[in-house]
């Protein structure tokens, strides 16, 4: 395990580029999903409110 | 026949249809390719473990590069045929393709420390990356400067479109000149020429960061077409209280709409 | 919709929109070729041993070398931090002096660039030694048995030749 941790002596590189990467492909990730997800929500709200209106 | 396919509401359809299937194969693929990228697959015979950046920081590159020929050829289809999918497609692509620019240019700089004895140097390779991620802040900044957003939608295809000269300079600069940075593996003339132990990782890892990449563009632009929609709700509402007279006047009576909108909220 | 409703059809503004998108497009690659063309020269990151042999280099300027570090020509002198070494591009050789900390991968029969000035001697006097990495990615094990059965192209390990 600390071999592996190691990384043949690359560690100071390896694991910070590691880290990196996927920290960002996370938190875009989260990130384009909620926007995605309370946009779409809000839509439907509004388009429902307006129908009801409509409807007056 | 491409119009029926970029009519807005069928793509979210058939993105809602397509995105859970995304969403297994970018795990799964991801799982498996550091799994092998760090663990199964062998350090290199003269870079050792430190190769193992190259799992990472190959795809990211790609992506960079990907995303923008993605965001160049949006900019193109909605300039020629003014479509809001295309449009939204393009604005969508851009944080995505800078997210992995940035990246690259990251992990590149840790690779180089080791392996070449510098983070940085100006060769033609890791120049032109660079005016790459600034072509997407630029593209980036243009969107959020304009209010208007059919003029912010113009001008900045019309950059996307001028800074696409870019993505040949970046895919031969190790051909055409003489850099630091070293030719193409995969890509090349002759088949790759790398050990299958070292390919399949690669590969696996690219399939994963492809697969993310359609997945979070096809999030951003339901959020794109969403938040569009949103406005056009609000403005017809707005419209409507204002009463019809409101609707005839055009732009001014538009304005007015949006500032009675922006006092409610 | 457009409040203009004299003039051409949509269909024909879309193809003059594309003609014209089109042929900006091409003006522009063209530019940016010419540019890069006139560029060359400063584009080219390294020069090559033969360039110095051609007399592309007046005395004293500061450049960058670029080539492979020759078999059996590394030698450290007494002070243990000073290396020679001599770069080759396998046609032309020149001398190069080092003092400082070498890159992992700097080893003989691999790329190296060295940026500094040439002495009198025509002795290169390096700076800074980075070295190149070639396109190649193996295991350890493959390249002892490649070695072995010969298959190896010594000198190709480097990298390009200028």
């Amino acid at each position: 395990m600390s071999e592996f941790l190691h990384m043949g002596g690359y560690a100071v590189f390896v694991w910070p580029a590691y880290v990196a990467v996927m920290g960002v492909v996370v938190i875009l990730g989260i990130q384009s999903w909620r926007s995605q997800k309370t946009l779409t929500a809000e839509a439907a709200r509004l388009k429902q409110t307006m129908g009801e209106e409509e409807q007056h | 026949m491409m119009h029926r396919f970029a009519n807005p509401t069928r793509f979210v359809r058939l993105a809602d249809r397509m995105l859970p299937w995304l969403f297994i194969v970018t795990l799964g693929s991801f799982a498996v390719g550091l799994y092998m990228a760090l663990i199964t697959s062998p350090p290199d015979y003269q870079q050792g473990d430190s190769v193992r950046i190259m799992y990472v920081h190959a795809p990211s590159a790609w992506m960079g590069l990907f995303g923008y020929m993605v965001l160049a050829g949006a900019s193109f289809a909605s300039l020629v045929w003014r479509h809001p999918l295309a449009d939204a497609a393009a604005k969508a692509s851009a944080p995505i393709g800078a997210a992995f620019t940035g990246l690259a240019l990251l992990t590149g700089s840790l690779w180089g420390q080791p392996m070449w004895g510098t983070w940085w140097v100006w060769d033609a390779r890791l120049t032109s990356m660079l005016v790459l991620f600034f072509l997407y802040l630029g593209y980036m900044a243009l969107w959020s400067a304009i209010e208007d957003r059919q003029k912010a939608s113009k001008a900045a295809a019309i950059l996307a479109l001028v800074g696409a000269i870019n993505v040949p300079i970046i895919k031969f600069s190790v051909d055409w000149w003489n850099t630091l940075h070293q030719p193409a593996s995969i890509m090349r003339q002759g088949g790759p020429s790398m050990d299958s132990a070292m390919l399949w990782p690669l590969g696996i890892m690219f399939v994963a960061f492809n697969a993310y990449y359609a997945m979070v563009l096809m999030w951003r632009i339901k959020a794109e077409l969403a938040a569009r929609k949103i406005e056009t709700l609000r403005y017809n509402q707005a419209a409507r209280q204002e009463g019809p007279a409101a609707r005839q006047e055009g732009p001014a009576a538009r304005q007015e709409g949006q500032a009675v909108l922006e006092e409610g909220s | 919709m457009p409040l203009v409703t004299k003039g051409p059809k949509p269909s024909q503004r879309k193809r003059r929109r594309l003609v014209m998108i089109l042929s900006a497009m091409a003006v522009l690659a063209l530019a940016a070729g010419l540019v890069l063309r006139a560029l060359n020269d400063n584009l080219v990151f390294f020069m090559a041993p033969s360039d110095i042999q051609a007399g592309k280099i007046e005395p004293g300027r500061q450049f960058r070398l670029g080539g492979l570090v020759a078999e059996n020509s590394v030698t450290k002198a007494a002070d243990g931090l000073t290396i020679q070494f001599i770069v080759t591009d396998l046609v032309n050789e020149t001398p190069v002096r080092f003092r400082g900390l070498l890159p992992d991968l700097f080893r003989e029969g691999q790329g190296v660039i060295a940026e500094g000035r040439l002495d009198e001697s025509g002795t290169f006097v390096a700076t800074s030694v980075l070295a190149k990495h070639d396109e190649k990615y193996m295991p350890p094990e493959v390249a002892e048995a490649l070695r072995k059965s010969g298959k190896w192209e010594e000198g190709s390990a480097g990298g390009d030749s200028p």
